[in-house]
């Protein structure tokens, strides 16, 4: 096992989940309608969780305690995707980044849940469970809003637009990309998104709107590699405020 | 006598039962004396349903505009520990609001009418969350003694006579149960951690310790309508009983972790009360009418939650929906 190669691929994972478990979080007490509220909420409280279960198999791989490794990285040290960093905006981007987020993140624990790295594929089929209602939640919701009324459609296809480049920058290719595919760790980021584009056109088909014509995609890159907006710094600084103020505590 | 249809204004005991049906009346308070519970459909009396929406709505907006300034702190929660258990909590609270504009649906007001209220200032929400929770350590002792004192209330509520709001309060209370081992977990750690986390949890609890005082309202005036609603099982106990029942049950367990408490007076005497000093009830009025230190700042929040979310509910509000009340 090229255990440099698990390590990159559960950085990028846990990363991402811990980042948009913080966005999910922010809408705590400002959801559109009260069961949205706690919709959200749920999935930020799963979402916090699997990345928490990711970092402890990187401390099992000879990395820092999770606590550590969550609460006391800068931002240039997250290998998190762009797409998740960007402020929640109004409930059109969050849902749709929802939406484009969890499909791939689905099929990427699906894969994994045969994966030969036996520590993932264990942790993968525990998670793609839970992952199967945050699809199920957000399917509904832009099937329903993408076709509501004239309003909701215009806000979710622009929410699509704008979220769609940034979506792309989520299969950037890892530096271990052929070991991962040879040892049969993982499927690939190139397999990932063939299968994520098929998933999500259908429920878009449904929900009346319109990937962005191809000719227009140009992956947002460069969160796998530490490289992220201005708005991942803030975020960053304010997750670990109370960690960093006695670092000697427990808290 | 009969006939006569004058009603003294200042009687408020009088004017809360005019124009009832005498019979109906006392069938409602025989059932609520022999225990049972009222449920939506039963027959009651104006006042009774009044008072009830009154109740059950101010505490549903409690617990939204609670999840504010607890809230804030999810995002900077130190640790995957207290971060889960603070977003778990904070939900739990937003289900409460949920659970309880539901109880008060089966009363003839709507969500939406309540929520209405609540931004344009018509209809109230519990003191305390007026203020800010300034550190990590505002959040924890909100969650320990806020919620404790809101236990005490609703345990008491929870043995009312509006089957709705009592089962929606059985529920909640299991749940609030859980804040304040969370937040007693929490101050235990502040307050036997760091000298800086010492120090932190001991400032929070000064600042919050008025607020605290303030959480049960003023005594209560002795008047045939509170007369009225103890018969009614709609108030269950008085202010100052669940203020007592507070102190009693809290400020040992402060003292035991070193901690003080900002009211020289503070003490249990001979007869097993706890003195103390008065709350400033002016500082109350003040802050309940809107010249507390957050209340513009939690309104402008929640208006601008209610606007931002405005074409969600109206994508929402099709052809083929119809409003629906809850059933209890």
């Amino acid at each position: 096992m090229n255990t440099e190669a698990i390590k990159e691929l559960l950085y990028k994972m846990a990363d991402d989940l811990l980042i948009i478990g913080h966005r999910n979080s922010e809408w705590t007490g400002l959801g559109p309608i009260l069961e949205e509220d706690i919709s959200f909420s749920s999935m930020a409280q799963d979402k916090i969780g699997q990345s928490q279960a990711l970092y402890v198999l990187l401390h099992e791989l000879g990395e820092q305690e999770p606590d550590t490794v969550a609460f006391t990285r800068n931002a240039n040290q997250f290998h998190n995707a762009q797409l998740l960093e960007l402020p929640n905006g109004e409930y059109d981007f969050s849902l749709i980044r929802h939406f484009l987020y969890d499909h791939a993140d689905q099929l990427r624990f699906e894969a994994l849940a045969n994966s030969s790295y036996e520590p993932l594929a264990k942790v993968a089929r525990k998670v793609k469970g839970e992952l199967k209602y945050h699809v199920f939640h957000a399917n509904t919701w832009v099937t329903k809003l993408g076709s509501a009324n004239a309003e909701s459609h215009a806000r979710m296809q622009a929410a699509l637009n704008h979220a769609w480049n940034y979506a792309l920058g989520m299969f950037e290719h890892s530096t271990h990309e052929d070991i991962l595919i040879a040892e049969n760790i993982f499927i690939g980021e190139d397999s990932l998104q063939d299968k994520w584009l098929s998933n999500i056109s259908a429920v878009l088909l449904k929900a009346g709107l319109s990937i962005p014509s191809s000719d227009t995609w140009n992956p947002v890159l460069g969160g796998r590699k530490g490289l992220h907006t201005e708005h991942l710094g803030p975020l960053v600084e304010e997750m670990s405020e109370v960690f960093r103020y006695d670092p000697t505590a427990e808290w | 006598m009969y006939g006569n249809a004058y009603i003294d204004p200042n009687d408020k005991a009088a004017m809360m039962l005019a124009g009832e049906d005498p019979q109906k009346l006392a069938e409602f308070e025989a059932r609520i004396a022999r225990g049972e519970k009222i449920e939506p459909k039963d027959w009651m009396p104006k006042e009774y349903r009044k008072q009830l929406i009154r109740m059950i709505e101010q505490h549903g907006h409690s617990e939204i505009i609670g999840a504010l300034p607890e809230g804030t702190w999810i995002t900077r929660a130190p640790g995957f520990r207290r971060k889960l258990a603070l977003m778990a909590k904070v939900q739990d609270e937003v289900g409460h609001a949920q659970l309880l504009y539901s109880a008060a649906e089966t009363l003839g007001k709507s969500r939406e009418a309540m929520i209405n209220d609540l931004i344009t200032g018509k209809s109230k929400y519990s003191n305390v969350f007026n203020y800010p929770a300034y550190t990590w350590a505002d959040a924890c002792i909100i969650a320990w003694l806020i919620d404790a004192g809101a236990i005490i209330n609703q345990v008491a509520n929870a043995k009312g006579s509006y089957g709705p709001y009592c089962r929606a309060l059985d529920r909640i209370c299991t749940e609030e149960s859980f804040h304040l081992k969370y937040g007693h977990d929490n101050v235990v750690t502040l307050a036997t951690g760091t000298p800086k986390q010492r120090e932190l949890v001991q400032a929070a609890l000064t600042r919050w310790w008025p607020p605290i005082m303030h959480f049960f309202g003023p005594s209560d005036k002795i008047s045939n309508h509170t007369e009225v609603l103890m018969r009614w099982k709609v108030k269950m106990a008085t202010n100052d009983d669940m203020r007592q029942q507070f102190l009693n049950m809290y400020v040992p367990k402060i003292w035991d972790l070193g901690l003080t408490l900002p009211d020289p007076n503070l003490k249990k005497n001979d007869a097993g009360k706890w003195d103390y000093t008065e709350p400033d009830w002016e500082e109350f009025k003040r802050v309940i009418n809107g010249g507390g230190p957050c209340n513009a700042e939690r309104l402008a929040v929640r208006r601008n939650a209610e606007e931002r979310g405005r074409w969600v509910r109206e994508a929402l509000n099709t052809a083929e929906s119809k409003y629906i009340a809850p059933l209890a």
